[in-house]
């Protein structure tokens, strides 16, 4: 079992998330943002970070760097593809996922360990999940606040594509708490938070964010 | 026109501006003795640049004698490189080598304060890695004025996200630093950054050209007419019938940076290190390529020829006293073979790094500059890098000394019912100095990389280096400048305990020491009065403690007005840890069934505390007293306390006393205790005296024999006095009050959002 994480210039948690599908037992494959080449993997991570700088706006640039038609044409042909905080803005840049992430409401970068509720344990990325489970892991980002056109959200509520919500304050001003959703498909998954940096309570909050990595073997064995 | 060195050879008696640039006229004769006429434009702005107190350490190099006089060969033995690199490298051990050092950004930070701070962050990392190592992690000790005062709600939030913005766009976890206000700091804010990272210790770079016939080559950002500061006035004399033009717009002097541009810089040098292709690096920091180019040469052969017009610019029409002055950010330079050019090459086209060769190594004595085939410098590169001048300035107890250690904190009133105890606990709980920092930390990136295993409120921040042994590192920086005020050898040998201790608490053996004195004017004989006793402080408590001085950073003429900052002499304390699984976290309740240990002596030291600061704006008397030899038996205890799994956590005394010490391990581990005071000692004496050396250790019950028996064995005083409750959600302090941990979380956390929310 193989799964990628990308490194576009910028990107932070790359070594974070390469560790992480390490740790659930399959083969990290370092993918490059100037080779158009997906090195045979099995799913894709998108990493948090600031790619490009985040100019212009995060994520709009990265979303058209050589290995982004590799991601988008294996996503659209069913490869698992989670995107991690930037990783989620570029999904959404690249139209994977519906909506943007805007400035935080709080204007200020946040950094803290964050509760979230599993909405959907169906997805490739939430399978082993108990069914409405209660989790922390990091969040940090300065634009998280998940935003779309009410009728997307309703779309999103009424499919069950909100994956993730977070529990208490909501720390960035999101629509509905939103901490994360999927495409129609389940296999596309964005969230803010860091499921990377949860991986053993020694340098995380928990160990909770295993999880995501495990179930996306799960769903390529099952596939 | 351009005037090169044949220009000033025939126009000997043309005026310079040199006073303009900050050289005094016997520093300008100097100059012109070294190079046997005037000098050139341009070499007028390396010499004032480089003879700079900031660049040249000219008022504090004479007092460095203490550091070498205060290093054993025992502590020599622990470092690969010392004071003289760009910063201290120690051994850490499984052939692991670290490198850590502390800087100052202070005035840059005051009048722009987002910039300032985050260019301070970007220029500490890349010293880190001109010696050959990832940068690992970022801490940030921080003074500020009057926290109500307008303006520093103008400075702090500017700052912090500075801080952040740089540090979490850069990639790097913040794991810790400093947050103290005092009016002192009103008009003059300090912004301190220490960065540490690490590297295989054979992978050690030195900043040495060597080798003639080696290649310079600069990479990084573009080089333009940011951070050139006094230098333009060489600039509007040339240029004075083109202002207006393009490129040529005034800047403002503080740099302007760009964190994404440093991280592709940071993850291209170290493809460089791991190909073996670097002779040497610098990075290039104050003074810009004047600094790069002639410490690169002074360390080396000597010889080296720049051309300087290849240097890649982002204005046009710049002079080349600009291009050497600029302090733009982002930039390094390598000395590389001839025959790695091409590969060098390779790995910056790979990360989009603009590279570009400007000069080689020769075999000559000099550094000649040219400008399209012109000679613009032509200078011995030591006297521009290490042989500037040096002064002894005068130094003289402060007239008013004696009067401030004599007007003690005895004639203070004191809280004595148990009411006004409580209430003071909580008070002092939420006192800007004490009340969480919660605020700022947040706004830093403390997850990135995957290393942390400790970041504030942690007594001090752990980052794991080696992810096959566990071996890692703990920091930690401290400095009360209101001891340091009554008294400055005390109160810098205090500093250093206090961080010394803070490594300890956290399970880790401190191994090495760095420092950011920050001081008034050199030219006060009161301030150097200061600096002096603080430098001898430190070095006599170093060899006192074993641990070398790897290195440090002075930063003179901070004051509002004529006034002076508390003299802060900033001490960073590095340790190691042989397996980060063992470290001890700060919050109580990990463990069921837990005794609270004090270890350590009480007495009625109220000289300079919090207590004094925050109920009666006091400051006078005399500081706690300092004891290292019981900071290191108290260092050997945690250790082996943490060893042997005695410790489920500790937590150090200090700023606030026992009662902010209970009620932090309370709030961040999320469990009420039981504390029974001492019926001997007066309870306000107990819970809010400053004396130093001293650490609350939770135990398991069931090791709680075994502990004190280490403790009395090893003469370090142990009380028991208290009991961890998991069933309670309050601070139970007998006989005095009962404190439900919900309103000590209001007082604590609330403080910070209020002022600055």
């Amino acid at each position: 079992m193989r799964v990628g994480a990308v490194t576009f210039p910028g990107t932070l948690d790359d070594t974070d998330t390469l560790r992480a599908i390490a740790a659930s037992g399959a083969e990290a494959v370092p993918l490059w943002h100037g080779d158009a080449d997906l090195r045979g993997v099995d799913a894709v991570v998108l990493p948090g970070g600031f790619s490009y700088g985040d100019y212009l706006r995060a994520g709009a640039i990265a979303r058209f760097a050589p290995v982004m038609g590799e991601v988008i044409d294996a996503a659209r042909g069913g490869m698992p593809v989670l995107g991690i905080c930037n990783g989620f803005q570029v999904l959404c840049e690249a139209g994977l996922l519906p909506g943007a992430l805007l400035r935080n409401a709080g204007l200020h970068f946040v950094c803290k360990d964050q509760w979230l509720k599993v909405e959907n344990n169906t997805t490739a990325w939430t399978s082993r999940y108990e069914p409405g489970a209660e989790i922390i892991i990091p969040l940090k980002n300065q634009d998280g606040r998940f935003a779309a056109p009410r009728s997307t959200v309703d779309e999103l509520e009424g499919e069950g594509r909100v994956v993730f919500r977070y529990l208490g304050d909501d720390p960035n001003g999101s629509l509905g708490a939103i901490a994360g959703i999927s495409d129609k498909t389940g296999r596309i998954v964005g969230l803010m938070p860091h499921p990377e940096h949860a991986i053993d309570a020694l340098t995380g909050p928990s160990d909770d964010g295993l999880g995501m990595f495990l179930s996306a073997l799960d769903s390529v064995v099952a596939s | 026109m351009i005037d090169t060195v044949d220009n000033a050879k025939n126009t000997p008696d043309q005026e310079q501006p040199y006073r303009e640039l900050g050289l005094k006229d016997d520093e300008y004769a100097r100059v012109r003795e070294i190079l046997g006429r005037r000098p050139t434009d341009a070499e007028l702005a390396m010499y004032s640049v480089m003879w700079s107190e900031h660049c040249s350490y000219k008022s504090s190099k004479v007092h460095w004698r203490h550091w070498s006089a205060n290093t054993t060969p025992e502590m020599q033995a622990k470092m690969l490189a010392g004071i003289g690199e760009n910063a201290g490298v120690v051994d850490i051990g499984d052939g692991w080598a670290v490198t850590f050092k502390l800087e100052s950004h202070n005035h840059p930070s005051y009048v722009e304060p987002y910039q300032g701070a985050a260019t301070g962050v970007g220029g500490i990392v890349r010293d880190i890695m001109a010696m050959g190592a990832r940068p690992l992690a970022v801490m940030d000790p921080l003074r500020f004025g009057a926290p109500d005062h307008p303006d520093t709600r103008r400075v702090l939030p500017g700052i912090v996200a500075g801080v952040g913005g740089y540090g979490n766009s850069l990639g790097l976890p913040n794991i810790g630093g400093e947050v103290v206000f005092d009016s002192s700091y009103q008009g003059n804010p300090l912004v301190n950054a220490l960065c540490v990272g690490a590297m295989r210790a054979e992978d050690l770079h030195l900043a040495h050209a060597t080798g003639t016939g080696n290649k310079v080559i600069l990479f990084g950002a573009r080089t333009g007419l940011d951070g050139i500061g006094g230098v333009s006035v060489l600039a509007s004399e040339t240029f004075s019938g083109d202002e207006g033009g393009t490129g040529r717009k005034k800047l403002p002097a503080v740099q302007v940076g760009d964190p994404f541009t440093e991280k592709v810089l940071i993850e291209c040098c170290l493809e460089l290190f791991r190909e073996g292709i670097v002779v040497g690096i610098q990075d290039l920091g104050g003074a810009g390529l004047s600094c790069a180019t002639s410490e690169l040469a002074s360390a080396g052969d000597g010889g080296m020829v720049v051309q300087l017009e290849k240097v890649p610019l982002r204005a046009t029409g710049m002079t080349p006293a600009e291009v050497l002055s600029s302090e733009s950010q982002e930039r390094m330079c390598a000395v590389v073979k001839p025959s790695d050019v091409d590969a060098f090459m390779r790995v910056c086209a790979k990360w989009d790094v603009i590279a570009t060769e400007i000069g080689e190594v020769t075999d000559g004595d000099n550094l000649v500059i040219t400008w399209h085939g012109e000679t613009v410098v032509d200078v011995p590169p030591r006297t521009v890098a290490h042989e500037g001048p040096m002064y002894s300035r005068p130094i003289a107890r402060p007239a008013d000394q004696d009067a401030l250690v004599a007007d003690g904190p005895e004639k203070l009133p004191r809280p004595s019912t148990p009411d006004e105890l409580r209430a003071l606990v909580l008070r002092m709980a939420a006192s800007p100095n004490l009340a969480s920092r919660r605020w700022v930390t947040e706004q830093y990136d403390r997850y990135v990389r995957g290393g942390t295993v400790l970041a504030q409120p942690s007594d001090s921040g752990m980052i794991r280096v080696d992810e096959e042994t566990g071996r890692g590192v703990a920091l930690a920086t401290d400095c009360n400048g209101r001891f340091v005020k009554l008294d400055p050898y005390t109160g810098t040998q205090l500093a250093l305990a206090e961080a010394y201790r803070n490594v300890a608490v956290s399970g880790a053996t401190p191994l090495a020491v760095t420092n950011c004195l920050n001081f008034g004017s050199p030219e006060d004989p009161a301030v150097m009065w200061q600096f002096e006793q603080a430098v001898r402080g430190l070095a006599e408590g170093c060899k006192e403690l074993g641990i070398p001085v790897t290195g440090g950073n002075v930063s003179f003429y901070n004051q509002t007005g004529t006034t002076a900052i508390l003299p802060t002499p900033v001490v960073g304390v590095l340790g190691v840890i042989d397996d980060v699984r063992r470290r001890i976290p700060t919050g109580i309740g990990a463990e069921a069934g837990e005794t609270l240990l004090l270890l350590g002596d009480t007495r009625d030291e109220f000289g300079g505390s919090e207590w004094a600061h925050e109920v009666h704006g006091h400051l006078g008397g005399t500081p706690p007293k300092v004891d290292l030899a019981r900071e290191k038996v108290l260092a050997d205890v945690l250790l082996a306390g943490s060893r042997d799994g005695m410790v489920s956590a500790a937590h150090d005394l200090s700023d606030g006393g026992l009662a902010q010490t209970l009620v932090e391990a309370c709030l961040i581990g999320e469990v009420g205790a039981r504390v029974f005071l001492d019926q001997d000692q007066d309870p306000f004496v107990q819970l809010f005296s400053e004396s130093a050396g001293r650490v609350l250790v939770a135990v398991p019950r069931s090791e709680e024999l075994r502990f004190t028996e280490m403790c009395v064995a090893r003469g370090l005083p142990v009380r028991r006095t208290g009991v961890v409750d998991p069933e309670s959600d309050a601070l139970e302090l007998q006989d005095i009050a009962t404190i439900p941990l919900p309103e000590l979380r209001e007082a604590w956390e609330g403080t910070l959002p209020a002022l600055f929310g």
